[in-house]
């Protein structure tokens, strides 16, 4: 069953005060402006035995992702397309507030969301990952470890799976005698867009671009929106007991897709100087 | 995604029989779970769903009270025979999330500080399901929200919109959610003129994503409408008794 719980983080009435009022007047408590995200950093193919992998830093939020291929059965339903199956745990290690166990439902949304932005933007073309129609099909893996904690998720997270795709070399497997085999030969993934996440928060009436972990412990609501390279919106998921008008549901679309754009040039050139 | 056939003729009717700005057929009938303080079923199409409301009660575990205000607890479940292949009877990803999602849709609406302490427990079960069941779930537990006296500041009413054949339709049924290009489900304080769910899968670009929301909010408040006239009915036998 959905709960509704406090934030583990506990932030000081004082300090809301303070985060109040700043934010009112146009500065947040970290100096970045209500519209600016934290520095994005990536470094590629750091874990040697997958076949791509991302160390993403966005401020002090870590993640690696991490992509493994196999072979197998095609979803029901989609009977030639490869499968893709995006996984995200925070580890013990990310936060004091995490313990060990299965995934609660925040960690469960989170890979949902980031598995819902890459998919239906077609990020990889699923169609060319196919060995045998209806029967065997390539499983791509991408696995994300959130190993420290300071908000946002959604989009570093978002920003680990874009990267080690996008930097990924795809084993090439063939038939041989009904089996499949590795040739040992690898090549590039199909890669059709890439998709940008950008999360604004809702704190009283004020719209935040990428909140640290102290906003995230204060604000009302939460928008994730992915564009596609076209700058079309290709998913979204609101969270949170807030609301939302519908001015400013537009306002944070507009937003998502011109600051998603700087960010997916920002990506494209840091997986292109780690590759 | 594929689109294997067209989902609209040329006169614009849709493969249900529908034109593009027409709901499902909406029946909602309240009190139908008689041990619950709340409840209401509703068939949306050919969604069976049915919501029922305990509380407010006591928490149990106590440690999960809050000092300031009630707990929502929300579960939304299919029964394994709802779908088409049997679904495992044990909560899905998905329906995690979807409890997730369902319970801050709802949350917004409730006035929770009138029940320090205490717990609303909603249970949203779908009995046989057909696209948009998260919409009709989130319908019938403001409903039954409503039936069992909870203090809310508005209805929520939920629908969702979509594009089929590239054209932007609301309520979308299940194969136009298989095979359409996009599905943005909506939950919206009616009077309060506030969004509490927004989800979105498939492509839309700047003007269909306007046009979309649009279109959602304006089923929603179609859906209003029938909630309304639901409850009414069973307050005042009739649909007039609170003009007159």
């Amino acid at each position: 069953m959905s709960i509704s719980k406090k934030s583990p983080i506990i932030v000081e009435n004082l300090r809301k005060k303070q985060m109040r009022e700043s934010i009112s007047a146009g500065k947040r408590l970290d100096d970045r402006g209500l519209d600016e995200t934290r520095p994005i950093e990536i470094e590629v193919n750091v874990i040697k035995k997958a076949s791509g992998s991302a160390w993403v830093k966005l401020g002090k939020t870590e993640v690696v992702a991490g992509v493994k291929v196999e072979t197998g059965e095609p979803f029901e339903g989609l009977e030639n397309s490869g499968a893709l199956i995006i996984t995200a745990e925070v580890l013990p290690i990310a936060s004091p507030h995490i313990e060990p166990g299965p995934p609660d439902e925040e960690t469960i949304e989170l890979a949902r969301v980031v598995d819902r932005g890459v998919r239906e933007s077609e990020m990889l073309d699923l169609s060319k990952l196919v060995l045998v129609p209806g029967k065997i099909v390539y499983t791509i893996f991408v696995d994300c470890s959130i190993i420290n904690v300071d908000g946002n998720l959604f989009d570093a997270t978002s920003y680990a799976v874009v990267a080690a795709l996008s930097s990924c070399k795809l084993p090439v497997f063939e038939i041989k005698d009904d089996q499949v085999v590795d040739t040992g030969k690898t090549q590039e993934p199909p890669i059709t867009t890439t998709p940008v996440s950008v999360t604004t928060v809702k704190i009283g009436e004020y719209l935040l671009l990428d909140p640290n972990i102290e906003e995230e412990a204060c604000m009302d609501a939460r928008l994730t929106i992915t564009t596609n390279s076209k700058g079309s919106i290709v998913a979204m998921q609101k969270g949170l007991k807030g609301y939302f008008t519908v001015d400013e549901v537009k306002g944070i679309a507009g937003k998502a897709r011109t600051k998603g754009e700087d960010i997916r040039a920002k990506l494209q050139e840091l997986i292109k100087i780690g590759k | 995604m594929v689109q294997s056939r067209s989902l609209i003729d040329e006169k614009g009717i849709r493969s249900d029989g529908r034109v593009i700005d027409e709901l499902r057929d909406v029946k909602i009938e309240v009190g139908v779970v008689n041990n619950a303080d709340g409840s209401a079923l509703i068939e949306f199409g050919k969604n069976k769903i049915i919501a029922a409301v305990y509380g407010p009660r006591e928490v149990h575990p106590k440690h999960m009270a809050l000092s300031d205000r009630s707990v929502v607890r929300c579960r939304y479940h299919m029964s394994p025979f709802s779908t088409d292949t049997r679904k495992s009877p044990a909560p899905s990803r998905r329906e995690t999330e979807i409890s997730k999602v369902i319970r801050e849709a709802l949350e917004p609406a409730l006035i929770l500080e009138d029940y320090p302490r205490a717990a609303i427990d909603i249970f949203i079960e779908v009995l046989q399901a057909d696209g948009g069941s998260r919409c009709a779930g989130i319908t019938a537990a403001a409903v039954a929200l409503a039936d069992a006296g909870i203090n809310m500041r508005d209805m929520v009413s939920a629908c969702a919109a979509g594009k089929v054949d590239d054209k932007i339709v609301i309520d979308i049924n299940d194969t136009e959610d298989k095979e359409g290009g996009a599905d943005m489900p909506v939950a919206y304080m009616p009077n309060l003129e506030k969004i509490t769910l927004l989800q979105l899968d498939g492509e839309l670009n700047s003007d269909e994503f306007n046009k979309c929301l649009e279109e959602a909010i304006r089923g929603c408040l179609k859906v209003h409408e029938i909630q309304r006239s639901s409850l009414m009915e069973k307050y005042f036998g009739n649909e007039k008794g609170l003009k007159e």
